[in-house]
């Protein structure tokens, strides 16, 4: 392993973030408390306990996820397009690194990025709503494994985009309604019977479900189908991007 | 310790789109050499380059750096190799010390301070160190190219184009730098459109055209076997055609019959430069002064490339 090029990467990609403080952690944590404000404080003051949660705390989860699968599919998707767009890649792409090498430096570095702005979120919930957390070592499994899964995801879409706009395309045209839908504000047991079924289908239900039982030991679905969706997301993630590698495909001619 | 540190063997590469970028091509570099590859647009040279770098996959044939492959052993090939793109392909945002930290660990090299302060002060970098990319001139953007492909210590550097846009005072240091490189022992490969930047610099001289190579030669004994020779005779007076004298001659009258010109072979021993300078005195035409002209590299590479046509 070329653990040198894995630290340059990885510190690289973190010092990027840190360039601009403001837009890659005060916007997603200013942004996310104002949900807690709005749903959390005053709306959520109107409505009743969920599986005896308190609304304003049992939306933590899912805002946290939202925010770690937005943050991690736009950090990871922007660190490797930039130097592709700019044409810097040349130099990742004849150093003595292997693929694995890079995704582990440019997706480990994305990831980090998400790990602590969830850190600084539950912290910053804590102002406004008193929560608890049943599982932590759980809890901290499933934030981690959401972190680097749609960090992966963010790498392929930064490997395969060809312009700004297509980089944004499926962060703000498919994550995030998938993640607005998929049980961030609410149980899915409080849709009707046919949309309940309908929402099985999306797979962020899987990973608020999981999370959100790492909280408070309530779930929409069992852990282990949690467990299982987010692995087998992980994997085939990893075998495009091994795939997109081997092949060049967007990346060499 | 193999004395060619770059080995190409019948390399071909066709893209995707069918064009056929690269043709059985061969070529070995020697360790410590400058080596230009000529070549115009569309001919290969950033192809071949980009191959050795790993930039562009291979197509049929083989590769070796150093005597590792560049496929199957990546990671010894790759090590050895720095490269200066042609395009201005830098993080603009990143400062200058911070990206050459980052080239110099992506190569897998342990952190080295004192190295990469000497590669700036010889770049005359020092002084920017800490400042962002993007405030950088173009020249010195340029330089902070060249030194990231140092700052792994790398055994062979390539340069394509390096000069390409620059000022000609910038050209002028970027030579200096070249030639004070091979004193340390880096073999240098570069493409360059200047062919007297070629002429200046390199050891030996590869022209490259369709995907082929055409031929690879010492500069000197390039210039030497194809290089041709004109002597130039200055007249007092202008003529309007040759004399009887000079018919057995192919001389060519110059603009305003004020010259008379005459291609010869100087490896040739039967040249007939005397015979020449005979037949003048013969004519009774008087001369104002007598020159020699050695053709160019540039010239060299023109006709060879019209040869080809």
């Amino acid at each position: 392993m070329n653990w040198y090029a894995i630290k340059a990467i990885y510190l690289s990609e973190l010092h990027r973030s840190w360039r601009t403080p403001l837009q890659s952690i005060a916007s997603p944590v200013l942004s996310t408390s104002l949900y807690f404000i709005v749903f959390g404080s005053a709306i959520g003051s109107a409505i009743t306990d969920i599986s005896g949660v308190s609304y304003g705390a049992f939306i933590i989860p899912g805002l946290i996820m939202l925010m770690v699968l937005t943050e991690s599919t736009s950090n990871a998707s922007f660190g490797i397009y930039m130097p592709k767009w700019s044409g810097a890649i040349y130099e990742v792409l004849s150093a003595p690194v292997s693929a694995f090498e890079i995704v582990i430096g440019y997706v480990g570095a994305a990831a980090t990025k998400s790990l602590i702005l969830a850190g600084l979120i539950l912290l910053t919930a804590r102002l406004f709503v008193d929560y608890s957390i049943l599982h932590p070592f759980w809890m901290l499994l499933f934030l981690m494994l959401t972190c680097i899964t749609f960090s992966l995801l963010g790498f392929i879409l930064g490997l395969l985009a060809d312009g700004f706009e297509k980089l944004q395309v499926i962060p703000l045209m498919v994550v995030t309604p998938l993640a607005f839908l998929g049980g961030t504000f609410y149980s899915i047991s409080m849709l009707p019977d046919f949309w309940q079924k309908v929402t099985l289908f999306n797979p962020v239900v899987y990973l608020v479900s999981g999370f959100r039982w790492s909280f408070y030991g309530t779930a929409d679905v069992s852990v282990t189908a949690s467990l299982v969706m987010i692995s087998v997301f992980l994997l085939s993630f990893l075998l495009f991007i091994a795939w997109i590698f081997k092949t060049g495909y967007k990346v060499k001619v | 310790m193999d004395e060619n540190v770059i080995d190409v063997r019948k390399l071909s590469k066709v893209y995707s789109s069918g064009f056929q970028a690269l043709n059985q091509v061969d070529l070995q570099i020697k360790r410590g050499e400058i080596f230009a590859l000529l070549g115009p647009n569309g001919a290969g040279k950033t192809t071949l380059i980009s191959i050795i770098c790993g930039l562009v996959n291979v197509g049929q044939g083989q590769v070796l750096v150093g005597g590792f492959d560049v496929v199957k052993q990546f990671r010894q090939a790759r090590k050895q190799i720095g490269l200066v793109p042609q395009e201005l392909s830098i993080d603009i945002f990143e400062t200058v010390w911070r990206t050459l930290v980052f080239s110099r660990g992506v190569f897998g090299k342990p952190p080295n301070d004192d190295y990469l302060e000497t590669i700036l002060k010889s770049l005359s970098l020092w002084d920017k160190r800490h400042s962002k990319i993007q405030s950088l001139s173009g020249g010195m953007k340029r330089r902070v190219l060249i030194a990231k492909a140092l700052a792994h210590e790398p055994e062979v550097l390539f340069l394509d184009e390096p000069t390409a846009g620059v000022d000609v005072e910038l050209r002028r240091d970027m030579w200096l730098m070249v030639e004070k490189l091979r004193r340390t022992g880096v073999t240098i490969i570069l493409t360059t459109h200047y062919i007297d930047e070629a002429e200046e610099l390199a050891d030996r001289i590869g022209i490259i055209n369709r995907g082929e190579i055409l031929l690879v030669d010492h500069k000197w004994d390039l210039m030497k076997k194809l290089g041709r020779k004109q002597l130039i005779l200055q007249l007092q007076s202008p003529i309007g055609h040759l004399p009887d004298e000079l018919s057995e001659f192919v001389l060519h009258i110059g603009a305003e019959g004020k010259t008379l010109t005459y291609d010869y072979d100087d490896n040739q021993p039967s040249n007939h430069v005397t015979e020449v300078l005979a037949a003048v005195h013969r004519s009774g035409i008087a001369l104002s002064d007598v020159q020699t002209k050695q053709s160019t590299l540039e010239e060299i590479f023109v006709s060879l490339l019209e040869e080809t046509r």
